[in-house]
């Protein structure tokens, strides 16, 4: 008896490593929550401090158009309008998805409808492959090929939007097709059944079936490939002529934010006012990321309630 | 009578393997066939060769031939699609696609390119009153059809496959992933379908098939083993297999 009550109150050597291992992966969490957290804060800090500890007023952030922000104008305002490169940004992300998502859409189609077995062993390992080329790659073949191209096609320097935009397509391309080869996968079988069953041809049954159902699948990746490309950085700047001006046209020198931070982070003082400046520019991608997110989540939950 | 499909020393084979095992079986016009059999007796594969949806698994071969309206549905001049929109057919789950109810009751019509928008609602509404879910539907036509219960799906894909006006139907146990309630509403859908179309009905449930069918084919290992009006089969089999499996001995 006593043997028995020792062994039921006393804690097993099993229940003693489940705690053991509770504690450590708790500890794990702990320490990825402090880095996020305190990367958030210095972003959120530093980059408010633009508008608190250096009194630049927010509409001017995003609405004026030149940026100096080591020197002031006539009235001793600093040049911070960031709106030339918040169009960038924004153009080349837009222009990058609307290019790739034709693309994406038939890739994944034929990878997953039309040829399964083909797909998956040319195609599958050519989208990884364009997964894994370092961005700096990109950008020297964007600077070797797509600017001169684009100089003899359609005029100007070659360094542009439309530069970055061709190169950006060429990289969110991978990451929509095989996001949305996914969202095709779940499509399930039966729908493809019961519309063959009603006469439908293949070709009407992807269109009509698969491709309706999967629309919430193909926004998620349409989004991610933005994030993509909104962050995305080097390639770009590489290509896209860096000039802190508001583009005119396509063809004309632009710059994104991150092309402005990447030329600018290694010029400036710690604590005044052009390095944080660069802070709001960081700022500004952290919540454009974070915005990215919850859209992703937003057309998740939609979808799944259809 | 006049049979609508006729098969006739109907082998198939799934690689080398024969599954079925010459099949001669015809399906009367305006009469429910009810084809029964314990698991793997071969009834579904049989079913969904009489409108080629086998076509879809790879490796399939079928000799001898299937007849429908007097044409060898396996012939290489028949098109697959013309035949499936004749051959209805009505599937285990409830399967009506992620849209509207009324998107999945037009969906056939719009393959065939019907456009006029007076007939597609007449049709919509036809189609859902002969499958006795309209009075539950008619309020909610454009609300997605995965918000209605598995019953209510499942009489939804009823009437998708009505609103293109088949010749015949086949429903591959269509009442066995539902509630009695809605299985044995079905039962009463099926009943009235009996004046304007054939159906042949997969089913596990010997009730079922009591209840609803004229005629019964009773298979077992790929063979069917006896065929009779179903009155005469429950009553008096005369295969002793039959017998057996009407007894709930095996199955």
């Amino acid at each position: 008896m006593d043997q028995i009550k020792n062994e039921l109150t006393h804690k097993s050597k099993a229940s003693k490593q489940d705690v053991r291992g509770r504690t450590i992966a708790f500890i794990c969490i702990a320490v990825i929550m402090l880095v996020v957290l305190s990367i958030l804060f210095m972003i959120t800090s530093r980059g408010l401090s633009t508008f608190i500890q250096d009194k630049v007023p927010v509409s001017d952030f995003f609405t004026k158009t030149v940026w100096n922000p080591s020197a002031v104008d006539a009235n001793g305002h600093y040049l911070v309008g960031a709106l030339p490169m918040i169009v960038g940004s924004f153009s080349v992300t837009i222009l990058a998805a609307l290019l790739a998502t034709p693309f994406a859409i038939a890739t994944a189609v034929f990878m997953t409808e039309i040829s399964p077995k083909r797909g998956q062993r040319i195609l599958q390992p050519v989208i990884e492959l364009l997964v894994g080329i370092p961005s700096v790659v990109y950008g020297f073949i964007g600077l070797t090929v797509v600017v001169p191209l684009t100089r003899q096609l359609f005029g100007g320097t070659g360094f542009g939007i439309l530069s970055g935009t061709f190169v950006l397509f060429v990289m969110v391309l991978p990451t929509i097709t095989s996001m949305y080869i996914d969202s095709l996968k779940s499509v399930p079988r039966f729908y493809r059944e019961a519309s063959l069953a009603l006469g439908a041809t293949r070709w009407q049954t992807i269109s009509r079936v698969v491709i309706r159902a999967s629309v919430p699948g193909l926004l998620t990746a349409i989004v991610f490939g933005m994030a993509r490309a909104f962050g995305e950085a080097l390639a770009v700047q590489m290509v896209i002529g860096n000039a802190a001006l508001l583009p005119h046209n396509l063809l004309s020198p632009a710059s994104t934010l991150t092309s402005v931070l990447t030329t600018g982070i290694g010029n400036t003082v710690m604590g005044t006012l052009p390095n944080n400046a660069l802070w709001t520019l960081a700022l500004i991608l952290l919540v454009m990321s974070l915005l990215f997110n919850l859209l992703t989540r937003y057309i998740g939950r939609k979808g799944g309630l259809k | 009578m006049e049979n609508v499909i006729t098969a006739e020393n109907m082998r198939l084979y799934y690689g080398e393997k024969e599954a079925l095992h010459g099949i001669n079986l015809a399906f009367p016009k305006n009469q429910i066939t009810a084809l029964l059999g314990p698991s793997g007796s071969g009834k579904s594969t049989f079913l969904r060769s009489l409108n080629r949806m086998n076509d879809l698994i790879p490796d399939v071969t079928i000799t001898g031939s299937v007849k429908f309206e007097g044409q060898d549905i396996y012939s290489p001049k028949m098109d697959v699609v013309n035949l499936r929109k004749r051959v209805g057919m009505v599937f285990q789950q409830p399967n009506p696609f992620p849209f509207s109810v009324y998107d999945n009751v037009i969906y056939g019509l719009k393959l065939e390119g019907v456009k006029d928008k007076k007939l597609l609602d007449q049709r919509v509404e036809e189609s859902l009153k002969q499958a006795a879910v309209w009075d539950e539907t008619k309020d909610h036509l454009k609300e997605s059809a995965l918000s209605f219960s598995g019953g209510q799906q499942q009489r939804i894909c009823i009437a998708r496959v009505l609103a293109v006006q088949p010749d015949m139907i086949l429903m591959d146990e269509p009442t066995s992933a539902l509630d009695p309630v809605s299985s044995s509403k079905i039962e009463d859908t099926m009943l009235e379908l009996k004046n304007d179309y054939t159906v042949a009905i997969v089913t596990h449930n010997m009730q079922q098939a009591a209840r609803i069918s004229d005629y019964s084919a009773f298979f077992l290992n790929g063979d069917l083993i006896e065929t009779e009006a179903t009155q005469q089969m429950f009553v008096n089999p005369v295969q002793e297999q039959t017998s057996d499996f009407l007894n709930g001995k095996f199955g």
